[in-house]
């Protein structure tokens, strides 16, 4: 890892690690609309070890599924990625065309997406579909492709007659699982997934989660995991960041944040999921509503609802600093500037 | 709500109401009105944005203005058969005579108002009848919409122009009334499918909830609520079916439906086939009413597609990004190949 | 299975529909008008024929409405649609609409499945490569060719290519001083007569399928599940195809049965732009002779041919679209 003085980024990993696989770095992403342009991603770095598990968590419209599509080069216009750089074991993927990724694409690198209803080809079976995306990638032989088939299906406890099935003939949770079982199918070093509960019930999320950690241990991918239910990966991730209105708000170890919250709208989100086990406090939301991003305010975006705000923030942002081993963008935690 | 700073107008989200029927006293007319008001407002602002509308318009407002005053432009009396025949374009006669010796230039333009009136006639009157049975079906529910629906799907489906053919051919000839009657009768079908859509959508919004509590009666929500709320799809109907009329009037008109003693578009195509004007070395007699039909017709189709991109941003044209075979995006400037910033 | 059945009673509707039509039409006109027709030919016609003729048009029967109904519906459960009375008199409607089909089925037959596939081969490709100059010129040159007049184009194309450069032949099926005969000589005949008919087909309807598939197309491309085989690292021909295409052309198949009726229009006024005997020529003849018992008849071949060919086209999406498939 080089440390130069303003690139070094978190580098604390779970143990055993070993080296970075991304790199993510200054990445900036703008909607390119009629009326303006829209800075949906400002500027976001982290890393990323093997075999580690980032929960990126915000709420609506903070710009953490762009930030998704962003890194897997999957933006559609009027987004594009204006700024920053994707390093992807040793290789920028910005600005790649498709035909260049198509190597690295779903062999090193899959996606889990939100909805598997609006995910998988409505038209094809599952079977068709695990099929095309390995003799895209070589695999031409009729057995080799039905075992891995059946054998990624059984991974995650779907019998594999269904493999004949359509989208709409299966449920909701057996969808899901089979958009991840298609994203093992070549055991890749990454998974991106955007929100893979959302569309689920509360016991079909648990039950969800915890196949994917089982995966996880036993494969040994890495994970970026989007939601904007933190107690999901309170459990499962390692590192966490929190985004708002485009910018990374806090950035460190899971437990960490957890326990100490630094950004002021990190202990806002804490503080609005009760603890099950705690004594009863009254819960408390953050008032307001998240900034329009058309326009960026002079000063720091979550100035308007911070119960803490200072003059100086409303006209100036705060850069994003260096305290105790955890990234906050505060003025209230103004250690070693990072970034501006 | 706490908002940041943001300029006058910049957003239409905003929680607060414009100043209208509240301020001025009058009863609120709920939801639906003022977003009447508002989308007609923002219907104007997009004409204006949009080239092909304002072609569309452009073309739509000549049309007009000639229908209106023809008598300003063309001074020759369209049915007089006093000049020589057969003659071609000259300084008099701009695009020359007819083999009855009537001038061509009067006819084109003295021709133009009979279809308008068709044009406007069935817009009006179809879109009205599509309105009521698409929005009363999907109000009303139940049977009453399976019975409408099955109505339309009916019509939809049993071939139009034949049917008018046969009509015509039975009333031997038709004026121009009928053939607004006729036509409308007919071509309501397609159009009361889309409204009857878009009504299904509205029903369970939550201004149509307040008046059912209020304790509005059907007819007034339906009127007063539901119906401003659609005007862009009705407007989008109004122009579908006046172009389907032009088009149809036109072919009946041709094949010798239409009234003989209204000169018209169609009509002069009528006479022009039956005395071999191509043969005869007048192919202006054909070919100039078939560009007006074409130029009105296309006057209605711009502004109906105008429309579709307005309401449905993704069919705009995409502008300044070089996109790649397979639809990635890169911004052709400076950003291809970024390579890692080294800040310090 | 019930998808089908709702289907068929749908059309069996329309047909009573449409058979309602025919026997009522003429007898709400201002004094019927089969009337003076029928009285002025009745010598030639034989017996049965004037009795089929009856009850299709109350003349001159002693039955109540009601009964001439049922009798008009017999009728033609039969096949049994009376004489032409002035086109070809005291000849058998059916013997005359027979010798008119093939050359309406191969004229806009064939070139209906043409813009079709043609149309929406070029609407897919038109969305595939979005923000080129081609995309924004094409939508407005496409809109203004949906609505030329069928017969106006006809006539330009006769114009350009038969008055003036007289390249090309544009009166009749065919030269009528040949024999028609299954030989060469005669097809290439056909083949030539045909070539402005279609073209002229051809131009005006392509470009709405070049439209609509572009339309659908593009909401397509914004799909999740596209994204995803983008994703996968697909090859682009197999995102476009399989997983944009397939899903896209749904909605155009029912668009394409809904648009039938437009065509029928066209290929009637096509074919009396270049005297083309086909059916739509013969339904205008008819027109012009007051020959009701024919026009009648050619209305309904052209409501079942259309019925036919929504029929196809739901089919085509049954096969297309599982979802079809297991709603019913």
């Amino acid at each position: 890892m080089s440390s130069a003085p303003g690139e070094e980024v978190l580098s604390t990993g779970p143990a055993g690690s070993t080296g970075t696989m991304l790199e993510v770095h200054d990445l900036s992403v703008e909607y390119l609309m009629e009326r303006g342009k829209v800075l949906a991603v400002d500027r976001v770095s982290f890393d990323l070890a093997a075999g580690e598990f980032v929960g990126i968590v915000g709420e609506s419209g903070c710009g953490k599924s762009t930030l998704l599509f962003a890194i897997a080069q999957l933006l559609v216009p009027p987004a594009t990625i204006t700024g920053g750089s994707v390093i992807f074991k040793g290789r920028n993927m910005v600005g790649l065309t498709d035909t260049e990724l198509a190597a690295v694409r779903w062999k090193d690198l899959s996606v889990v997406m939100q909805s598997a209803m609006n995910a998988l080809n409505p038209v094809k079976s599952i079977q068709a579909q695990f099929a095309d995306a390995m003799r895209a990638h070589g695999v031409t032989s009729k057995a080799e492709i039905a075992d891995r088939s059946a054998e990624v299906l059984q991974m995650v406890g779907i019998d594999p007659v269904h493999l004949k099935s359509y989208p709409h003939q299966l449920s909701g949770g057996m969808r899901q699982r089979s958009m991840i079982a298609m994203a093992m199918l070549f055991t890749p070093d990454l998974v991106i997934m955007d929100e893979p509960t959302s569309a689920l019930d509360v016991v079909a999320q648990r039950s969800l989660m915890v196949q994917i950690k089982e995966l996880q241990d036993k494969l040994g991918f890495a994970i970026i995991f989007v939601t904007h239910d933190m107690s999901l990966v309170r459990h499962f991730s390692d590192r966490l960041i929190v985004m708002y209105g485009g910018v990374v708000a806090e950035y460190g170890l899971t437990n960490e944040v957890f326990e100490s919250p630094m950004h002021p709208y990190s202990i806002g989100l804490m503080e609005a999921f009760p603890s099950i086990r705690g004594p009863k406090v009254p819960l408390t939301g953050i008032p307001g509503s998240p900034p329009n991003l058309a326009i960026i305010p002079p000063g720091c975006r979550f100035a308007a609802r911070c119960p803490k705000v200072m003059a100086r923030c409303e006209a100036e942002p705060p850069g994003l600093y260096r305290v105790d081993g955890r990234l906050v963008r505060c003025f209230l935690h103004e250690g070693e500037r990072v970034q501006p | 709500m706490a908002t940041l700073r943001t300029p006058p107008g910049a957003s239409d989200t905003g929680p607060s109401q414009p100043p209208g029927p509240a301020a001025a006293g009058l009863p609120l007319a709920g939801g639906g009105g003022i977003a009447g008001a508002r989308s007609l407002r923002r219907m104007g602002r997009a004409i204006t944005a949009n080239r092909k509308a304002t072609v569309g318009v452009a073309l739509l407002v000549l049309f007009i203005f000639v229908g209106l005053f023809p008598g300003l432009i063309a001074h020759d009396n369209p049915q007089a058969e006093i000049y020589p025949r057969s003659l071609g374009p000259s300084a008099q006669h701009w695009l020359g005579t007819t083999s009855f010796g009537q001038d061509m230039f009067a006819q084109v333009i003295w021709g133009t108002r009979p279809v308008l009136l068709i044009a406007f006639g069935v817009g009006i009157l179809a879109t009205v009848v599509a309105m009521l049975i698409g929005v009363a079906a999907a109000y009303l529910g139940g049977a009453a919409d399976g019975t409408l629906n099955v109505i339309t799907d009916v019509l939809l489906v049993i071939p139009l122009f034949p049917l008018l053919i046969i009509i015509g051919s039975y009333l031997h000839g038709a004026g121009t009334a009928v053939m607004i009657a006729v036509i409308a009768a007919t071509s309501w079908s397609y159009t009361a499918r889309q409204l009857r859509s878009q009504a299904l959508s509205l029903r369970s919004r939550d201004f149509l909830n307040a008046a059912k509590v209020r304790g509005e009666r059907r007819l007034y929500v339906i009127c007063v609520e539901i119906i401003p709320t659609m005007t862009s799809l009705l407007v989008a109907a109004f122009l579908t079916n006046a172009l389907y009329a032009v088009l149809f009037s036109s072919s009946l008109q041709f094949i010798g439906l239409g009234d003989p003693n209204v000169t018209s578009w169609g009509t002069m195509l009528y006479w022009a086939e039956n005395n071999e004007a191509f043969q005869t070395g007048l192919p202006l007699w054909i070919i100039v009413p078939g560009l007006c039909i074409v130029a009105l017709g296309a006057a209605f189709a711009l502004l109906n597609y105008a429309f579709d991109e307005i309401g449905n941003p993704a069919l705009r044209p995409v502008k300044s990004m070089r996109v790649t075979k397979a639809g990635a995006v890169t911004t052709p400037d400076r950003h291809r190949r970024l390579r890692v910033k080294r800040t310090g | 299975m019930r998808f089908v059945f709702r289907r068929l009673g749908f059309f069996l509707l329309t047909l009573w529909v449409a058979l309602t039509l025919n026997f009522v039409l003429p007898r709400l006109m201002p004094g019927n008008p089969a009337l003076a027709i029928i009285g002025k030919f009745r010598g030639g016609i034989s017996p049965q024929a004037v009795k089929v003729l009856e009850a299709q048009f109350g003349v001159g029967t002693h039955q109540n409405v009601l009964a001439q109904y049922f009798s008009y519906l017999g009728n033609v459960a039969t096949l049994r649609f009376g004489v032409s009375l002035t086109t070809q008199p005291g000849a058998s409607v059916g013997r005359i609409i027979l010798d008119a089909i093939p050359w309406t089925l191969g004229l806009v037959g064939v070139t209906t499945v043409l813009a079709f596939i043609l149309g929406t081969g070029i609407g897919i490709l038109a969305a595939w490569r979005r923000g080129g100059y081609l995309d924004s010129l094409m939508p407005p040159v496409f809109v203004i060719m949906t609505v030329i007049p069928y017969f106006w184009i006809g006539l330009v194309l006769i114009l350009i290519f038969g008055v003036k450069l007289k390249l090309l032949p544009y009166f009749f099926s065919y030269t009528y001083t040949l024999t028609p005969g299954f030989n060469l000589a005669f097809i290439g005949n056909v083949a030539e007569h045909a070539i402005l008919p279609a073209f002229t087909l051809l131009i005006t309807t392509i470009g709405i399928w070049i439209l609509t598939m572009r339309n659908t197309m593009i909401t397509t491309l914004a799909e999740d599940y596209v994204r995803m085989a983008r994703a996968k690292g697909l090859p682009a021909h197999r995102i476009m195809l399989d997983y944009a295409a397939r899903n896209a052309i749904l909605p155009n198949l029912t668009g394409f049965a809904m648009s039938l009726g437009f065509v029928v229009g066209g290929a009637i006024l096509i074919e009396e732009v270049f005297n083309y005997q086909g059916v739509g020529y013969l339904l205008l003849q008819a027109v012009g002779n007051d020959d009701y018992p024919l026009m009648q008849a050619l209305f309904l071949l052209i409501t079942v041919a259309v019925l036919l060919a929504i029929l196809l086209s739901d089919l085509a999406t049954a096969i297309l679209d599982p979802r079809t498939r297991a709603a019913g």
